[in-house]
């Protein structure tokens, strides 16, 4: 029952937080429904971490531990964004129009629904309506600010994801098609993997490329990305959050799906697709990110660096490999959230987007200062936070599976990349500054949030829980055969 | 004659030809000026397409289709104009030609290489099926979807745009009608619904864009890019 609750809880609090009245009530309901979607996604995550499914509606309602992994990482974040929302929107629309401040709210309980729907459905043609739905359900949220270059962001946004969906269609209804002609079987994942062996290798190669290249374009994956750097980086923060750490990752998580059912037939080569898409990723946004200018781009740019590690960590193929990718998943959206909560502190205190323009931060905004400097480290992979442990877990599983040239290009890669992320970083948090700008005290909830956030990344940086180290190693059995 | 009829059924003949005049719309598409041309295009590809599943209803004897046939009909020819015409009728009804990157007649080979492709994408995917009628869909399908593609990309104005993407997800389900009848009906539902959000959605930000910048020339607005 859980998982239906969980489906509900956001439809419920979008509902109520259109409610007019005291001007806490929208972000108050949001935060309480976020929590609790929180304790009843780790109550699944606990459950599936034990090796059984959640099941709420056979065949259509249901989780397994993969499904479960990145149904606990979108609650998480998606509690986090919460928080911090409730002081960064409040500051940027400022007191005079609660009714902008209530549609955020509803529109951010909606984007949270479908990104937890992602992994809850288990037919593979409501996932794709999931996906879609994230888009549509987001493109105001992208605009919020209202800017002509929030709304071309917003216009890019949704026209290429929503091409890219159309494709993916096409590639949905053709493993549908493979489906009912080797016989009747549930259309979910788990029906399709059972049925991989007798459905024709040509319909699930077409598929394959049709869903990866739809679902590619909404996971930014080069040269599909344009539309990326801008929709990640023209949002509020807290939405910049959910974007970039988790809403990528759901859809990242419908095309790894794809792993096993295409196993089984040799002829299609998926992990070469996955490797190659993957370097291509890695490399351009490594060599990109050394000339952007505006810092919130500079994290968004890094998201399409990491989708492609995640992606190259699957195609690796080896049981090590898999498990780095499903925990470069959960590092990845822990210390991207967090990078997103620190750009947005350090947006608020200074007011400018532009690297050039922050300069020793530490002296005038130390609270932000520290979390930039904190989720620059994380995210470029030092040690010891928790995007070092899966970076390095993937690279070991590479050299110990012989592949030398493709681990060799990653390291390579993620090593520019560290310096294109931490170069900036650094000017802006050390330098010298020509004139003190702006002197704000952050609001006790970015505190919170920053916090709360920096937790997760530090400790699975040390050490990894038991039930999810349990939680990660199932997760990467169900993406191999 | 009469082994004419025998292998080339009524129904068959019925199917091809609308196959044959949605390939058209799709291309009248890539030609068309002005925008309210182009969402009557739009409109008439959606009662091809309904006219394909209603064809193959009656050859499975499948309910089922009847209903998607019914459901494109509501969606597609009706809201969905009704709902662009309400968010963004200025923009409709402006007749003034649509701006694009290409000039009509090399579109227009453009687009003819895109159905040849479609077909030879295609053609390694008809062995596994028999059924005459997936021969003819699948192909129109993915050239439609090319095709809408490729409006997207030339386009300039956000209308036009819209359009392109709601004839791409026609050209999906042109295909899908024949290869995968028996889809659930909560499927088919949601992705009417899903439609319908799109054409909601892209239009008020259509109305938005042009209440902030002032133009709709989406194609032009370029303030976000690397240096």
């Amino acid at each position: 029952m859980e998982l239906i609750y969980i489906l509900i809880i956001p439809a419920l609090a979008a509902g109520l937080s259109l409610i007019p009245g005291k001007k806490k009530f929208a972000p108050a309901v949001t935060l309480l429904g976020t929590l609790i979607i929180l304790v009843f996604s780790w109550a699944t995550a606990v459950h599936t971490s034990r090796g059984e499914e959640m099941v709420a509606l056979r065949n259509w309602v249901s989780c397994d531990s993969l499904a479960a992994l990145v149904l606990l990482l979108v609650a998480f974040v998606g509690f986090t964004a919460a928080i911090f929302s409730w002081g960064y929107i409040e500051k940027i629309v400022g007191p005079d129009d609660p009714g902008k401040i209530r549609r955020y709210y509803a529109r951010y309980n909606l984007f949270l629904l479908s990104m937890l729907a992602v992994p809850i459905l288990s037919q593979v043609a409501l996932v794709w309506i999931a996906i879609e739905l994230t888009t549509l359900l987001s493109v105001f949220l992208v605009s919020f600010e209202n800017t002509p270059e929030a709304l071309e962001a917003a216009w890019k946004y949704v026209v290429l994801t929503c091409m890219g969906a159309a494709f993916a269609l096409l590639g949905v209804l053709i493993l549908y098609w493979g489906m009912s002609i080797s016989g009747k079987g549930p259309f979910t994942w788990q029906g399709l993997v059972d049925a991989s062996s007798s459905i024709s290798p040509v319909l699930l190669k077409a598929a394959f490329l049709f869903i990866l290249v739809g679902f590619g374009t909404k996971a930014g994956l080069v040269p599909l990305h344009t539309w990326l750097p801008d929709a990640h980086s023209q949002a509020p923060s807290p939405v910049c959050a959910l974007l970039s750490g988790v809403e990528t990752t759901t859809v990242l998580y419908a095309i790894l799906r794809l792993l096993p059912i295409l196993k089984g037939a040799p002829s299609i080569q998926v992990e070469t697709w996955f490797i190659v898409f993957g370097l291509l990723s890695v490399g351009v946004a490594a060599f990109l990110l050394i000339q952007v200018k505006d810092y919130k781009r500079l994290f968004a740019f890094s998201t399409v660096e990491h989708m492609g590690i995640i992606l190259v960590a699957a195609g690796l193929g080896s049981s090590a490999a898999q498990y780095g990718a499903t925990f470069q998943m959960v590092s990845h959206a822990l210390s991207k959230s967090f990078c997103f909560f620190a750009a947005g502190s350090t947006l608020l205190a200074v007011r400018s987007r532009d690297i050039s323009a922050v300069r020793g931060l530490i002296r005038t905004s130390p609270v932000a200062a520290v979390a930039l400097l904190l989720g620059g480290l994380a995210i470029a992979g030092a040690p010891p936070f928790a995007v070092f442990l899966s970076e390095i877990s993937i690279l070991k599983a590479g050299l110990a599976s012989g592949q030398y040239l493709t681990t060799g290009l990653l390291a390579v890669f993620i090593v520019i990349a560290f310096c294109g992320i931490l170069f900036p970083i650094n000017r802006m948090v050390f330098g010298n500054p020509g004139e003190p700008s702006g002197n704000r005290v952050l609001g006790a909830t970015s505190v919170i949030t920053l916090v709360l956030a920096a937790i997760p990344i530090l400790l699975f940086g040390l050490y990894i829980p038991e039930p999810l180290h349990e939680l990660l190693r199932l997760a990467a059995v169900s993406l191999g055969r | 004659m009469s082994e004419l009829t025998s292998t080339f059924s009524v129904l068959a003949q019925l199917a091809a030809l609308t196959a044959g005049l949605f390939l058209l719309t799709a291309f009248g598409m890539v030609a068309m000026r002005q925008v309210l041309a182009s969402l009557n295009l739009f409109v008439w590809q959606s009662v091809f397409l309904a006219a394909s599943a209603f064809l193959l209803g009656i050859q499975h004897a499948s309910i089922h289709l009847y209903a998607v046939a019914a459901i494109t009909l509501v969606t597609k020819t009706v809201l969905i104009p009704w709902l662009l015409r309400r968010t963004i009728s200025q923009e409709i009804y402006a007749r003034r030609e649509i701006s694009q990157v290409l000039n009509i007649p090399s579109s227009l080979l453009i687009s003819v290489a895109l159905a040849i492709f479609a077909y030879f994408v295609s053609t390694p995917l008809l062995g596994v099926s028999g059924e005459p009628l997936v021969k003819l869909n699948l192909p129109i399908g993915i050239a439609g979807l090319l095709l809408g593609a490729y409006v997207v990309m030339v386009r300039r104005e956000a209308v036009p745009q819209v359009i392109g993407i709601l004839s791409m997800e026609n050209g999906a389900f042109f295909a899908g009608v024949a290869i995968a009848p028996d889809l659930p009906l909560i499927a088919e539902l949601a992705a009417a619904f899903d439609v319908l959000i799109i054409a909601l959605v892209m239009g008020l930000l259509t109305r938005r864009i042009h209440e902030r910048v002032g133009t709709t020339a989406v194609g032009q607005m370029a303030s976000l890019k690397e240096e």
